[in-house]
């Protein structure tokens, strides 16, 4: 059943992503084109770029799009819902209670642990997007695109839609 | 008590947040906090502080999460719907229209570089989110700690297949169970 698949893919990420949105992005990626093949790398990258592009939460953008490509509206639903609503409705309901160990030394080490394990997960997509442009791309584009990218992002703090508008030139001028 | 919110004054304040929050959720936090303490007073600042500590509790993105208990607090349950909806819904749709007119020309050769060339971008940006996760790690549990954790964890991963879901739920379990003697442990599952 897809819309039951769709709303575990995004639904599992987001109850144990700790971190905040970008923290789930390998996660999702590990549903949506690890274990269900819904998108190829090629694609997440573009949609992962897009998504950096625009404002507005990431996951959400990410699980609307998801899943509006594999179920249409209905599936744009369910995966947004499953993004927002479990953890939205745990918030409200268990309030007090959270309230009380919003210090606690347990919930900080909670995020805290799971932190290497995103990093790890994170570098083994930057991988994955390197592999990616080396085999269309080439080496050559990949180097000057990717060390390009890098100084204005790190160096000189451009926004990242411009990046992208900056390479979206170079890929339609130059690559074909 | 807070004075009482229209629906429509909770949409109009987060629509803003979310057409100007570029960087994702934890970058707009300091958004929220403009419309819902600075503009409106829905929220005091020491109120403010204790929702997002209370957000950052739990997973998941929270820039969803701050809305959707802001909007309930001040406006109910329609209140809660109209400030998540406008806080995502504006951006799925230019999303959806955008790549959507983008794969219909996808067989265009120039189309076709202009999606290539977007690759090596997206990487920069992984690599630096990366960097900042390890660094935040590091900080907390040393690098040591850090790397034997995300090498088992790829172990477990990558190398065994077991669903990331079950490694970091077991994470999870363990930092909520194991008592809070001064020392943590190493990698779990």
């Amino acid at each position: 059943m897809i819309y039951w698949d769709l709303f575990l893919a995004f639904f599992i990420p987001n109850i144990i992503g700790y971190g905040g949105g970008p923290a789930i992005i390998p996660l999702i990626e590990a549903e949506v084109v690890g274990r269900y093949g819904w998108m190829t790398a090629q694609t997440f990258a573009e949609t992962l770029a897009l998504g950096n592009a625009l404002p507005s939460p990431i996951a959400t953008k990410m699980a609307g799009y998801v899943g509006y490509e594999v179920a249409g509206i209905g599936g744009a639903f369910i995966a947004v819902a499953a993004t927002v609503i479990p953890t939205l409705l745990l918030m409200l309901g268990a309030l007090g209670l959270l309230y009380r160990h919003r210090d606690s030394p347990r919930v900080k080490r909670m995020s805290q642990w799971v932190r290497p394990v995103i990093a790890m997960m994170m570098a083994w997509l930057t991988l994955g997007f390197l592999l990616e442009s080396l085999d269309t791309s080439g080496a050559i584009h990949t180097l000057i695109i990717g060390t390009a990218a890098a100084i204005a992002l790190i160096r000189f703090n451009t926004h990242p839609a411009f990046v992208v508008m900056g390479a979206l030139v170079y890929g339609g001028l130059i690559i074909p | 008590m807070t004075p009482p919110a229209t629906s429509w004054q909770l949409f109009w304040a987060f629509f803003r947040v979310g057409i100007f929050g570029f960087g994702g959720g934890p970058a707009m936090i300091p958004l929220v906090r403009a419309e819902v303490v600075t503009r409106h007073h829905w929220l005091t600042d020491e109120e403010f502080a204790d929702v997002l500590a209370i957000g950052n509790t739990l997973p998941g993105p929270i820039a969803t999460k701050m809305p959707g208990y802001i909007g309930y607090r001040v406006g109910g349950v329609v209140g809660c719907i109209a400030a998540v909806i406008a806080i995502i819904v504006p951006m799925i749709v230019a999303m959806i229209v955008m790549l959507g007119i983008f794969s219909r020309y996808r067989d265009v050769t120039w189309i076709r570089g202009m999606g290539q060339a977007v690759v090596p971008v997206v990487m920069v940006m992984m690599a630096q989110l990366t960097w900042d996760f390890f660094d935040k790690s590091q900080a907390a549990l040393g690098w040591l700690v850090s790397i034997a954790m995300a090498i088992i964890a790829a172990g477990l991963i990558y190398w065994l297949g077991i669903h990331p879901g079950w490694v970091i739920g077991a994470i999870l379990l363990a930092a909520l169970l194991r008592p809070t003697g001064k020392k943590k442990a190493e990698g779990t599952a």
